[in-house]
């Protein structure tokens, strides 16, 4: 193809090549995963299984050292009564990284630090990277990015792959998660462009993630399933898995085994682990323990019962 | 001495072609009084399936014209009859069977009937076709479509009244038509044919032959090509017609082999009709991004 | 697509990547517990009563998914046919001309109602009888019945504007028969447009699955419907003779195979009866390479395996633009590896159980013949269980215009597919059939939707979905697939004698 086309239109140009969603047919098929009726030792084993992919997360501006303690805390013994799993990570930014590594040590509880200008991404790109090295420095296992929308909307998808790229060569070592702030994506097209995107520079085992949690969307089953089918895609085409994590909005157990039937039946049993999948939630974790509770002993919970809990009413 | 008239042989008129019948039959038509007229083709099975073969391949560019063009296209056909309006009554009152100046009121109506179709080509959809409000993110509507070729026996009398009432509505969803003459009275079938080829509508849409039921029912009945039917029959016919069209699940109206009152009243003219010989096609699509 | 960088991490590729779609975390069992509140046997319903048939002939119902017998149904012989049209005439003459739009209406919304209050146990029914997953049978078959008449409740007062400047009226009693695939939801489809246009009722369910129907006959009751306005009787083929041929039947609106439609089409003959005949399909699903793909994948996954593709309209001819078949095969397959099938009341099961024995043997024969034929056959390595009539999905690839796959309608979970070149080819092969109820196209192109839609000789298509139906859609086909139209505004005019 002559390259005054291809650079005509470049946005376009990818999402002719990884191919459209349809928004409606999309959503009719996710609303089929809520319909998946799971109990007994099925609900348990889901129950312990979303545990143990929670990236407990903390982001807010009043986050202190203290805050980040009772976070560990948590996440190495989410329930004392109960034999759960612990969980995949805690997700803190970048300052809160040297405690977090404090509180955890060896522990094989992850941190996982939001970086490049999280959650607008609109900083320059030397102060992005340095923030990245710095966090990796602190002790983080994981970053989680932000991609720059704005260069995407505005078509620069070549500038944003070369962000991705270079904040993963950053990493070292360090596990990447890609965050696509698909709200402000807005269609699954853009959505699933900007996986491919991602995944092109992305090494085995790193993310692509759905949502900061700031902007008024969240992860939804439906852009979720976009997202696995990208990943269903390129693994099959290139051989390298990709993992997931939807972020923002999974509140409650019921959901986040909805999530668990859609990786079961898109991706498979070898992403139904936290190396492959996790959820970035907050709350979310206190109703698995509700749940699991609930199937242990019989009753339902009152919520005061666990730790953090929002309410005590 | 009176100069000696050039009289018309009469023929069947198929794919905007004035043929005789291939088997070279035809059958003396006599007034009342037994005098003979002339002789009119008496077309067979084969000519039937020429016809047949010459709809389907009109049909479909037909029913793809503009309905604005479908309209003015019938127009102009009753512009035709108008302009010969005092020759088609006389062809109506040949036989002696109407009086001329019945058959002038029947030529009249025809015309009439004719305009009144015209009208209906690009409004019938609007009545008929709709969007269904479903219960969900889905654009759906439904439109209406011509079903394909469709035989017609025409009513034996009003010959001329019978014939357009029966056929216009046909076409004018896009339809074409393979067309028996009435048996007692061909000769303004064979006028209007004549004037067919004068009009604008496409040679092959509406095709005339001549002939006698008993012989073509069968073919009419039986022929997968025909998707529908319209005939103008006797009890018997109607009953063995049906159970051949049932072989390929051919769209039916059967009616008398006459009827005149019925025919030359308001009643007969109808956006039903034109329903008659219409598929319904919903079609589902989301709405989304 | 911006460079590919190779990472050194990715650099040790796998010889073929697969997916593994194991047992890792399986479902438990999870059965829908609702009783469905079944009789040891049941009655004719005529005249507003339950009774037992004169004939005294009974027959079992077979639940399909254990091989076991359910209940015992009547078998109604001629006595008992010609009760049930002197009490349609009856109710006729008695209540249901003599009452107002208005409050056939009525009648019509309570029926809604009465139906949506019990819906679960329905479902339960409905699955136990037909082999239907208890999702379908309680997500769409039950609500989308009580929707039928919820709908046509409405149009009973408003005929005149379903046919403008029209001059019409009921045919009277109207003889009704209808299939063993969706057993109370067709029973919604032919009596809820029947009474809501002033017709009283005579209507025959499958012999396979009568329970729901025989169950609806309660809720008429409990509607407190006149007596008459609805008989309901049951029985094998035999029975529906006696229907199409009772001289009281003014109308006969008939569901199921092609050539009992022609059947019915001779039988009737010179009788001036009316007829709707909604018969069969080999709808052609057709997905082009601009598609948006993955929703294509489950569209025909949707499209062929949707009540185990016991659909008339199922898309039983998948045509792929042969430039994206490869991948697409591969996508159908992938995805058929996580479809379940097994117990249909276990809310997790995707396919049920076939119908009955003699369609399980019928599919097994078609399926026969595309091997010897040449057709490549895949089949979903999953376990089926031990009892009951189940068969696995499959697929058949490399198929052509003149394999008998490609042209009968197999009425299982068997899915044929052919490619295309071109956008003419593609509507030259959707139209090479004496079918015409269905369509589908896959295209993210608008125009090109609307190309196909039109050229497409079927009386529904459906664009970028499949398998949707809506009580305000009407639905029925062109050619040998039948005629008149079932549902919507066009399924008002086809239950009125209109006259021009």
């Amino acid at each position: 193809m002559p390259s005054i086309v291809v650079n005509k239109y470049p946005l376009k140009r990818l999402i002719d090549e990884v191919g459209p969603v349809d928004q409606i047919a999309i959503e009719e098929r996710v609303a089929k995963f809520t319909t998946r009726s799971i109990k007994k030792g099925s609900k348990i084993q889901g129950l312990n299984l979303a545990v143990s992919m929670v990236d407990l997360t903390t982001l807010e501006g009043k986050d202190s050292p203290g805050k980040v303690q009772s976070l560990c805390q948590k996440a190495q013994s989410p329930d004392s009564e109960l034999n759960t799993p612990q969980v995949a990570a805690v997700c803190v930014y970048p300052a809160m990284v040297k405690h977090a590594r404090k509180f955890l040590g060896d522990s094989p509880v992850k941190i996982a630090s939001v970086a490049t200008g999280f959650p607008s991404g609109q900083y320059p790109l030397r102060t992005r990277l340095q923030e990245v090295k710095q966090a990796v420095k602190d002790g983080t296992d994981e970053i989680d990015m932000v991609i720059h929308r704005g260069a995407f909307l505005s078509g620069q998808v070549q500038t944003v792959q070369d962000e991705i790229a270079a904040v993963a060569e950053a990493c070292g070592e360090a596990t990447l998660k890609v965050i696509l702030e698909v709200s402000e994506l807005e269609t699954y097209d853009n959505i699933r462009a900007a996986s491919f995107l991602a995944m092109n520079v992305l090494r085995s085992n790193d993310f692509i993630k759905t949502s900061t949690g700031k902007t008024s969307g969240n992860a939804t089953l439906a852009n979720n399933q976009v997202m696995l089918e990208a990943i269903r895609d390129f693994y099959l085409e290139s051989g390298t898995p990709i993992a997931m994590k939807p972020a923002g909005g999974i509140k409650t157990a019921k959901q986040a085994l909805h999530y668990l039937v859609a990786v079961k039946e898109t991706l498979g049993d070898e992403w139904l682990n936290n190396r492959r999948y996790r959820f970035g939630a907050s709350s979310l974790l206190n109703d698995l323990l509700m749940q699991l509770r609930k199937q242990d002993q019989g009753v339902y919970q009152a919520p005061w019962k666990f730790s953090d809990a929002s309410s005590g009413y | 001495m009176s100069r000696i008239p050039v009289t018309k042989t009469p023929k069947a008129y198929v794919g905007g072609k004035f043929i005789r019948s291939e088997s070279g039959r035809v059958f003396p038509l006599n007034n009342k009084r037994g005098q003979f007229l002339c002789n009119i083709p008496e077309c067979t099975r084969k000519d039937t399936r020429n016809a047949v073969e010459v709809a389907g391949k009109a049909g479909g560019a037909w029913a793809s014209r503009t309905s604005y063009n479908r309209g003015q296209i019938l127009y102009r056909l009753g512009e035709m009859m108008e302009a010969r309006a005092e020759e088609l009554a006389q062809a109506v009152a040949i036989t002696g069977a109407v009086t001329l100046a019945a058959a002038r009121r029947e030529v009249a109506s025809t015309i009439d009937r004719v305009v009144y179709y015209s009208g209906w080509t690009d409004k019938y959809e609007q009545v008929l076709g709709n969007t269904n409000p479903v219960a969900g993110p889905f654009f759906n509507f439904s439109v209406t479509e011509p079903v394909g070729v469709i035989g017609v026996f025409a009513s034996d009398s009003p010959s001329l009244l019978g014939l357009i009432s029966q056929v216009l509505p046909i076409i004018t969803s896009g339809n074409s038509v393979v067309a028996l003459a009435s048996s007692t009275n061909p000769y303004p079938a064979v006028l209007l044919g004549e004037m067919l080829a004068t009009s604008d509508l496409p040679g092959g849409v509406l095709n005339i032959l001549t002939g006698f039921r008993d012989e073509l029912l069968e073919t009419f009945a039986s022929h997968e090509h025909i998707r529908g039917l319209d005939l103008s029959l006797d009890v018997d016919g109607k009953k063995q017609a049906e159970i051949l069209a049932a072989e390929s699940i051919k769209r039916l109206k059967v009616r008398e082999q006459e009827n005149t009152r019925y025919w030359s009243s308001e009643k007969a003219q109808s956006v039903y009709a034109i329903r008659s010989f219409l598929e319904f096609k919903t079609t589902w699509h989301p709405i989304g991004v | 697509m911006p460079t590919q960088r190779k990472n050194s991490r990715n650099t040790r590729r796998r010889k073929t990547p697969e997916l593994l779609f194991g047992d890792l975390w399986e479902f438990d069992p999870a059965p829908e517990s609702a009783d469905p509140k079944l009789k040891e046997s049941y009655s004719l319903y005529i005249d507003g009563q339950q009774s037992a048939p004169k004939s005294r002939k009974y027959f079992e119902s077979i639940n399909p998914g254990t091989e076991k017998a359910l209940t015992r149904i009547p078998a109604a012989g001629k006595a008992d046919v010609n009760d049930a049209f002197s009490a349609a005439t009856n109710g006729l003459n008695k209540y249901w001309s003599k009452l107002s739009g208005k409050d056939r209406g009525k009648y019509l919304y309570r029926i809604a109602r009465l139906l949506q209050d019990r819906a679960r146990e329905f479902a339960v029914a409905e699955s136990l009888d037909g082999g239907k997953p208890i999702k379908e049978s309680r997500d769409f078959d039950i609500p989308m019945a009580a929707a039928h008449f919820f709908y046509y409740a409405g149009w009973a007062d408003k005929l005149e504007y379903a046919l403008p400047g029209g001059s019409y009226s009921p045919y009277g009693v109207v003889g009704q028969i209808i299939p063993w695939n969706f057993p109370l939801l067709m029973l919604a489809w032919k009596i809820a447009p029947a009474l809501a246009t002033g017709n009283c009722v005579v209507i025959k369910p499958a012999e396979t699955t009568s329970i729901t129907a025989l169950k609806f006959a309660e809720i008429l009751q409990e509607a407190e419907l006149p007596p008459g306005v609805v008989n309901i009787v049951s029985g094998a083929g035999a029975t529906g003779q006696l229907i199409v041929n009772h001289p009281a039947a003014k109308k006969i609106a008939f569901t199921g195979s092609t050539d009992v439609g022609k059947a019915i089409m001779r039988a009737t003959a010179g009788t001036g009866k009316g007829l709707t005949l909604e018969l069969g399909g080999k709808a052609a699903n057709i997905v082009f390479e601009d598609a948006p793909i993955d929703q294509a994948v489950e569209g025909v996954i949707n499209g062929i395996f949707f009540n185990q593709g016991h659909v008339c309209c199922a898309g039983s001819r998948l045509l792929i633009q042969e430039s994206i078949a490869k991948t697409f095969v591969q996508k159908l397959k992938t995805r058929i590896a996580s479809l379940r099938v097994g117990n249909p009341l276990d809310k997790n099961t995707d396919i049920g159980a076939i119908n009955s024995k003699e369609q399980l043997d019928k599919i097994n024969d078609l399926v026969k013949s595309g091997v010897k034929e040449g057709a490549e056959l895949f089949q979903s390595s999953c376990s089926l269980p031990g009892q009951g009539w189940f068969f696995r999905p499959s697929l058949f690839d490399g198929v052509t215009q003149s394999h008998r796959i490609a042209r009968e309608e197999i009425f299982g979970p068997v899915l044929s597919i052919l490619t295309f070149r071109t956008v003419s080819e593609a509507i030259e092969k959707a139209n090479n059939t004496a079918y015409g109820l269905s369509a589908g196209v896959w295209t993210d192109k608008g125009s090109k939707i609307l190309k196909m839609s039109t050229a497409l000789k079927a009386g529904v298509v459906w664009a970028n979905t499949y398998n949707k139906f809506d009580p305000t859609s009407p639905f029925g086909g062109y050619k040998e697939s039948g005629c008149g139209r079932e549902g919507g505004k066009q399924g008002i005019c086809d239950y009125l004698k209109v006259e021009y």
